[in-house]
Order: C-alpha cells, then sequence, then structure tokens
C-alpha cells in the first residue's frame, strides 16, 4: 500500500500566525520525543459513533488496531465511543488531555471547535481533527477525497441501473456530502444521461432505523440501486433483503450484502495513524493539512461484488487509475450547477476552496439542496 | 407463601431516607460482578466510575456543567407532573430557548456590551415558553393530549434548528458547514471558577431550585397544582381552574428548558449548531422521578446522572471499558433506584395466610425489612 499524503499549501496562509508561535511549538516537540524513549506514548481517539457501527467510526477504530499492531508496548491507546457532538465533545477530550495522553485523534467534523478549545490549554499535547478546516501549531487537520470514490460507483450505478433510478441516502448537506452527490451524479450521467438521482437526508450520520425508512422510499419510489453517506449498514441489507445492488460506506458492507454489494468506498486511516505516531516519537510532528485521495490510499474500492459484470469492474478499475494519476479530474469545467448558472469554468477545475464550500447540485439533479 | 405489594398509608422518614442507599449498594455489588464477570477489576472500575471525576476541581466542575441543563428543566417538569400534565417534549422546548437566545447573540456579532446577555436569557426563556404554549393551547382549547403534541413538536424544533444553521444563521466563513459564528465573550456566560466550564448558569440553577421548592411548598398556586394532580374533583369543587394549572405547567417548564438550551450555547458550546443538546429534555424526565418530583430530589438526582455520565467516561479511558457495559451499568442503577422507590409507598407482604403476614421475616429482602424501623 503508498503511503503518500497529500500535504495542502493552504497551510502557507497560516504560517505567519505559526511563526509567531514558533516559540511554543519549539517547546512541544522535544516533549513528544522525549516521550517515545520509555513510558508507552499515549494515544487518544474520540469517536462519534459506537466502535461497532460497521462504517465511519469502525474505519477510525481498525487504524486505532493497527497503530497497536505496529507499535505494540511502545504505545497505549485509549478510545471513547459514542460522544456527541456538543457540549459533551470539549471534555472527552479535555479528560483525554488531562490525563496524560500526547497525541489526541477527534474523528468527527463536530469535534472542530472543542479540539481547538482544548488544544490552546494543552499546548504540548498534539491534536488531529479529522474533517475540519482549523488548524493551529498543535492542531492538524485530516480527511479523505471520499468524492474520488464516488464517481467511480457513479459509473458503475449508470452500467447497472435498469430503472434507471438511483436512491442515494444523504446525512446532512454540507459541502462533503454534496461533494459525493455532485461526483457521483457526474459518473453516472458520463455513461447514462437519462438516469435520476433521488435524495433524501436523514439528519444523522448513524441511525440505523431512519436510513432503513429512507431506503424503503426510495425502492418504493423505483430506486434499483441503494448509494449511502451514512454510516450504518441498514440500507445494505434492505438492498440484499430486496435483490436490489448498493454501495458501502466507509467500509466494507460485504458481510451485510453479500450478494448486494457492487463495491464499497473504503476510508482507510491505518497509514495515516502509523504516520502521525511516529512522527510524534521521532519528535517531527508538525500541524499540517492532509486531504488524502484515491492516490493517497486513505480511500479505496473494495472487491466488486458478484452482480458486477466484467466490463463494468474493468471500466471502474480504470477510472479509478485514471484519477489516481491525474488524467481525469472530476470536477473540471465547464461545470453548471442545476439552476443553469456556471459554476466551473471551461478549462478550470475546481479549486481546494470550491471543493471546501460547495454547496449547490450539479446539473442533471432534479431537488432543491436543502438550504434558505 | 405469595408475595404482594400493599399501599403504605403512611411512609416511614427512615424507609424514604434508606431506600437510596440500599440501591446504591445494590448497583455497586451487582455492578462488581458485572465488571468481574467481563474480566474487569470490579473495585478499580467502581472507584473510577463513582469517585474519579470528583478527585479533581475540574472534575467537579464538569459534573456541575453536564447537571445545570437537567435540573433546570427537572424542575419545570416536575411542577407540572406534580399536577398530572405530561410536557414529554422539554427537548423541543430547549432547542427554541437555544435558538432564540442564539440568535440574539448573532443578530449582535458586532456589537458587545453588558445587556447583551440578559437579553439573550430573556429572549431563550421566552422561546422555551412560546414552545410549550402550543401544547397548552390545544390542550386546554381542544384537549388534544399534550403528551403527544409537546413529543411531536420536538422534531418539529429539531429540524428548525437544523434548517437555520444550515442557512440564515450560518457562519458565513464557515465554509458552509452547519454552524452559526462563534459567540462573542460578552454573549458568553461568564464562569464561576477560573480554568473550568462551571458556568453562571449553574449558580441559576441552584436558585430556581430553591425558588421551586418554594412555589410548590408555600403558594397557592402550588398547591393548587398539587390538589388537582392527586383529585382533579376535588380541585374542581375547590374551584380550582384545570386550565391554569395546564398553562402555568407549560409555561414554567417551557421557559426553564428554553433558559437551559440558552445556557448550553452560552455556555459550554458557545455557537449554535445542528445538535445543541444530547437528549437532556428526555434524560430531565428521568431525574424529575428520580429526585421524587422534589427540588433538592431533583438536584441531587441531576447531579448523580451528571456523574454517571462522567463516569461512564472515565472507565471508558482509565479501563478501556466499552460504552455499552456503561450502559447497561447506567441502566442498573436507575432500575434499583426506581425499584428501591416503590419501597417508599407500597410496602412487601409475604401471604402464607391472612393471619401469619409477619412470620416469613428470614426471607423478606432488606428493604422491606426496613419498614418495621
Amino acid at each position: 500500500m503508498k503511503t503518500k499524503t497529500w500535504t495542502l499549501t493552504r497551510r502557507a496562509a497560516l504560517s505567519l500566525a505559526a511563526g509567531a508561535m514558533a516559540l511554543s511549538a519549539a517547546a512541544t516537540m522535544p516533549g513528544g520525543a522525549a516521550v517515545a524513549q520509555d513510558d508507552p506514548l499515549k494515544v487518544g481517539f474520540v469517536y462519534v459513533g459506537p466502535v461497532g457501527d460497521h462504517g465511519w467510526t469502525y474505519q477510525h477504530d481498525k487504524g486505532r488496531q493497527a497503530v497497536v499492531e505496529k507499535f505494540g508496548d511502545a504505545v497505549k491507546t485509549t478510545y471513547v465511543e459514542s460522544v456527541p457532538e456538543g457540549a459533551d465533545a470539549e471534555r472527552v477530550i479535555n479528560q483525554l488531555a488531562q490525563s496524560g495522553h500526547d497525541l489526541i485523534f477527534t474523528t468527527s467534523f463536530g469535534f472542530m471547535n472543542p479540539t481547538v478549545k482544548v488544544a490552546k490549554r494543552y499546548p504540548d499535547v498534539m491534536f488531529e481533527h479529522a474533517t475540519g478546516y482549523k488548524r493551529a501549531d498543535n492542531v492538524s487537520t485530516y480527511a479523505g477525497r471520499f468524492y474520488e470514490g464516488r464517481y467511480p460507483i457513479g459509473v458503475m450505478a449508470g452500467r447497472l441501473t435498469e430503472s434507471d433510478t438511483i436512491g442515494y441516502i444523504a446525512p446532512f448537506p454540507i459541502p462533503e456530502v454534496v461533494r459525493g452527490i455532485n461526483a457521483f451524479t457526474k459518473g453516472l450521467h458520463s455513461v447514462n444521461p437519462d438516469a435520476s438521482v433521488k435524495i433524501i437526508y436523514v439528519n444523522s450520520w448513524y441511525d440505523p432505523g431512519k436510513e432503513r425508512e429512507a431506503a424503503e422510499t426510495l425502492v418504493a419510489q423505483g430506486a434499483d440501486i441503494l448509494v449511502q453517506h451514512t454510516d450504518s449498514a441498514a440500507p445494505m441489507q434492505l438492498a440484499e433483503e430486496k435483490g436490489l445492488i448498493a454501495f458501502g460506506q466507509a467500509s466494507d458492507m460485504s458481510q451485510f450484502g453479500p450478494n448486494a454489494q457492487a463495491t464499497a468506498i473504503v476510508d482507510d486511516w491505518s497509514d495515516y495513524y502509523i504516520d502521525r505516531v511516529q512522527a510524534v516519537m521521532d519528535g517531527t510532528w508538525e500541524s499540517q493539512d492532509t486531504w488524502g485521495g484515491l492516490n493517497s490510499g486513505m480511500v479505496q474500492l473494495s472487491d466488486f461484488g458478484p452482480k458486477v459484470p466484467e466490463d463494468v469492474a474493468k471500466e471502474a478499475t480504470q477510472i479509478v487509475k485514471d484519477i489516481e494519476s491525474g488524467d481525469l479530474v472530476i470536477f473540471e469545467g465547464p461545470i453548471k450547477d442545476n439552476a443553469g448558472e456556471v459554476r466551473i469554468a471551461e478549462g478550470e477545475a475546481a479549486s481546494e476552496e470550491d471543493l471546501l464550500s460547495m454547496d449547490w447540485y450539479i446539473e442533471g439533479i432534479d431537488a432543491q439542496l436543502p438550504k434558505n | 407463601m405469595r408475595p404482594s405489594l400493599e399501599l403504605r398509608s403512611h411512609t416511614p422518614r427512615s424507609i424514604l431516607y434508606l431506600t437510596p442507599v440500599i440501591a446504591a449498594l445494590l448497583t455497586a455489588f451487582s455492578g462488581g460482578v458485572l465488571f468481574a464477570a467481563l474480566g474487569y477489576p470490579p473495585l478499580e472500575a467502581l472507584y473510577a466510575f463513582f469517585i474519579q471525576p470528583l478527585t479533581s476541581l475540574n472534575g467537579l466542575a464538569e459534573i456541575g456543567v453536564k447537571a445545570t441543563p437537567l435540573v433546570l428543566i427537572g424542575i419545570g417538569l416536575s411542577i407540572g407532573f406534580r399536577g398530572n400534565v405530561w410536557n414529554i417534549g422539554a427537548e423541543g422546548q430547549l432547542t427554541l430557548g437555544a435558538i432564540c437566545g442564539g440568535a440574539v447573540a448573532l443578530a449582535f456579532y458586532d456589537v458587545e456590551g453588558v445587556w447583551l446577555l440578559p437579553l439573550m436569557v430573556i429572549a431563550g426563556t421566552l422561546g422555551g415558553m412560546a414552545w410549550g404554549a402550543i401544547p397548552a393551547l390545544l390542550k386546554t382549547r381542544f384537549n388534544a393530549s399534550e403528551i403527544l403534541v409537546s413529543l411531536m413538536l420536538t422534531y418539529v424544533a429539531t429540524l428548525f434548528l437544523s434548517y437555520l444553521v444550515h442557512g440564515p444563521l450560518m457562519d458565513p466563513e464557515g465554509f458552509n458547514f452547519p454552524q452559526s459564528r462563534l459567540f462573542h465573550d460578552s454573549a458568553l456566560l461568564p464562569t464561576l471558577i477560573p480554568f473550568t466550564r462551571l458556568h453562571l448558569g449553574a449558580a441559576i440553577a441552584l436558585f430556581i431550585v430553591v425558588a421551586g421548592w418554594f412555589v410548590m411548598a408555600r403558594t397557592l398556586i402550588g398547591f393548587q397544582v398539587k390538589v388537582i394532580g392527586l383529585t382533579p374533583a376535588a380541585g374542581g369543587y375547590a374551584g380550582f381552574s384545570q386550565k391554569k394549572v395546564v398553562w402555568m405547567a407549560f409555561l414554567t417548564s417551557g421557559g426553564l428548558a428554553g433558559m437551559a438550551g440558552l445556557f448550553e450555547v452560552a455556555g459550554p458550546i458557545g455557537q449554535l449548531s445542528p445538535s445543541v443538546s444530547p437528549g437532556y429534555g428526555f434524560t430531565a424526565i428521568i431525574v424529575a422521578f428520580l429526585g421524587r418530583l422534589h427540588p433538592v430530589g431533583i438536584l441531587l438526582a441531576g447531579l448523580l446522572m451528571a456523574l454517571s455520565y462522567l463516569g461512564g467516561e472515565v472507565v471508558q479511558i482509565e479501563l478501556g471499558l466499552p460504552l455499552a457495559i456503561t450502559g447497561v451499568f447506567q441502566g442498573m442503577l436507575l432500575f434499583f433506584l426506581l425499584g428501591a422507590d416503590l419501597f417508599t409507598r407500597y410496602r412487601l407482604r409475604w401471604n402464607r395466610s391472612p393471619a401469619a403476614g409477619t412470620a416469613a421475616g428470614a426471607a423478606r429482602p432488606a428493604e422491606a425489612r426496613e419498614e418495621a424501623a
């Protein structure tokens, strides 16, 4: 597996502030290095869901386990699961920092402000926040370019659908999710312009009951393929029961849909977590922003399921290769939104800024983005 | 020989104070068994759960932070529950309080002043009252079930908040993530202890405990609520208005829930986000009953509930206990507390024959034996 990660230059904007804080940063490094010698390095993880969600949190915990496996007695890991986003998160993060953890991963967007707040209080503790945009001298951010995986599954859905109706179960209309829907739709329409995407927001990252209800509604509306951006396996299980096709989210869900799962977008945090723990041990850890895509191994497609014909599998594999090599740029202009306005001009590609704040549906989605 | 429950004519004081102690001992014992059976050191786990959160100033402050909304809402709910008015939608009223108070803070995001915080508290309280007024109106006008109406309005409130933070109240510099701006300093509650999160709201909650006791024990309206709750017919003959009690219960509990919501966003959270409460409005129902609908009881129950959350985190961090086990443990604690409470109102009788009811002393559980004391 490749371990390359993408370090963005957006960090440069923060370097002024970083310079001003250089003293405290310098004080941070030796603290991290000293720990590596005798005591085990204490690494804490804060999860938004249960470790058994078989989705988002499950994958982060696999990353934690990879750290344990790699470093053995040199690390001691701790996790706190199902931490609500809100007032409780700060207490849990604080508790981890207070109890001597050297490196703390907070793995949900809603933990961003609490992480930054606690980080101010503990300048010697290093923090890693997933999917956010606020950094500090001792706070890094990291995320996966999950949308890169959504383009090839869009292509696959376009090839596999018979009813030309795709059901899409989404959590919240935030940029990450909208980006995924747009990338999926772009892939879908590149091979099957007639197919339509029906989207239901369930307003939760993990709610098997609601996810199942949404999936049932979508199937009743004619969807023969289910795509999910929520974390439970409920939609996959429904697809299995009804003999339909579904795409797994965050984790390989084939055990819940041995026939139904065409493939899954798998988040693999292992290499990143190992790298960062190693960096703390070596005393080379510094604040950075990582946004790893297919070519970093942070985002992968799992093995193709039994309902995927050879040619479709081949096509998808080729597209993944093209995205990895940069031959295929998903958000390359001209791209219009679904009101007809040009969002990305011809000959241009979406900037990181455009991607991070995407709040419009791409042309061809017959729905309104739920906002004002 | 068959056990049966018999209503007590009056409850001896000793039982009133003994049942929580017995329940705590039972919880500790069966919790210890549970931990040991799963391969965790029982004493260490119990220490981490119950004692360790109390050993630091920050831990104590955090219990105060966590208990504040539970106590505030619990006091409000208890007034209604005593009058047989069932407000199940405190979570929604809390959300509306957070929205209204938070909207004030955001409207003045570039203006600072000492007047801002009081204005937010008023707006938050009024917001909660307004949301509580809907089920009260439907109940008194159309006799609609206040349980269903208040519960359903919770979902409306949550989605309304979600709409606002995705739209009009979204942070313009926040990359379209569904959060508001961070509140500035004069829109945040001052902390009571430096370097902790214990905020002014905790002190106000304590004041509300006293006020709640005063209203229920010393005022006419409190008396009316209790009479209507016990026997509506008697209340009616005495000329007490049932409608008045419904309104009073919903406005009080809604207002206090709204205030609690505002305290959350102006205290530990510091902004509006899609989720402002991990279900305080529902947990407060348990707190109210755990506290036997008495203000002091509710204060203690709120603190215990807060401790159980913090303890659950500590055992996860220190001993690696999975959350599910701490959930089971919390459940046992509540089960024993509420179960033991049964014996404050009922006594256990072993009936062999009508005459020989007291012969089976040795077979009786400890709780039942205490009644003789």
